[in-house]
């Protein structure tokens, strides 16, 4: 296993990358209790959002869809700063597991569908479903660019290193994260 | 009351979603996400259970809003998916938007008639 470190996939905590790895088991209490906070701020924006607008069994879900697309653009420059390194040890697990995670939600989102196909609102139940995995697919990708554009690198590339980075003997670096 | 309530669903439920992501990808090492999937799909069989219970406003606000809103993610699916897209792994990132999608409705429909079946 001595190749180049992959590429992150999971935001949250990607096993693959060294730093993920080591950081629950350095500072355990630390980091499950800056996710727990940042859930928190998230969970309470969130409701805040749906609150300030709600939508009939048959409408569109307006609140969680803005929701889930704002938290995918921030989701996006969030891990291009990250994965550019240079970020205070807790940036990813409070912002981008806590906060952004606490923030979004998938169970919401289902259930909504299915609510409103069964309210007999079958086509605002599919233009949900379709807007909301799109938008959120390009609203990561509009996050990744803008940051990748603000950091001064070129927007056509990924925000990462292509090549893993000069793993030093403390393996903490390559992908960001804390170590 | 009711923003306590959240407060205290989402400060569980969102390092539950840390922790079983960590303990399901420490079972296989290949790049599909399986961890955020299960929180995922967890999440909305819960979701979809408790919308068929007569439960009051304190207890959605805890398990629904709080407990099950912070389980469960769409921002860490999203980059997953744009991730393994962007990494050439364009089929596995269909596989994972379409299988996401489905296991949570397949979830949350069973989880309603899960507690339709128990409460009758």
């Amino acid at each position: 296993m001595a190749g180049p470190t992959p590429r992150r996939v999971d935001p949250d905590v990607d096993l693959r990358v060294p730093a993920d790895r080591g950081e629950l088991r350095a500072h355990p209490a630390v980091v499950l209790g800056v996710i727990a906070a940042g859930g928190v701020l998230g969970a309470l924006a969130r409701a805040g959002v749906q609150a300030a607008f709600p939508h009939p069994p048959t409408g569109f879900p307006w609140a969680t869809f803005g929701v889930n697309v704002s938290g995918c653009l921030l989701i996006g420059a969030l891990m291009a700063v990250v994965t550019a390194g240079r970020v205070p040890p807790l940036t990813r697990p409070f912002l981008g597991v806590g906060v952004l995670g606490g923030y979004t939600t998938f169970s919401t989102y289902v259930v909504d569908v299915r609510q409103a196909a069964l309210a007999g609102a079958a086509d605002t139940a599919l233009a949900y479903l379709v807007a909301t995995l799109l938008g959120a697919l390009a609203a990561v990708w509009v996050g990744d660019a803008a940051a990748a554009r603000l950091l001064g690198r070129s927007t056509g590339s990924h925000a990462h290193p292509t090549t893993p980075g000069p793993a030093g003997p403390d393996g903490a670096r390559a992908d960001g994260g804390p170590a | 009351m009711t923003a306590l309530l959240i407060a205290l669903g989402a400060a569980v439920g969102a390092p539950l979603r840390y922790l079983t992501d960590r303990t399901v990808q420490a079972r296989h090492a290949s790049p599909f996400p399986w961890g955020t999937l299960t929180v995922n799909v967890v999440g909305s069989l819960v979701l979809g259970a408790l919308v068929a219970a007569p439960v009051g406003p304190a207890v959605g606000a805890l398990l629904a809003t709080g407990f099950c809103g912070a389980l469960t993610t769409y921002s860490t699916f999203g980059y997953e998916t744009l991730r393994l897209a962007r990494d050439g792994a364009r089929l596995l990132a269909l596989v994972n938007a379409l299988t996401s999608v489905a296991a949570g409705l397949g979830a949350a429909t069973l989880g309603f008639a899960v507690t339709r079946t128990l409460v009758g």
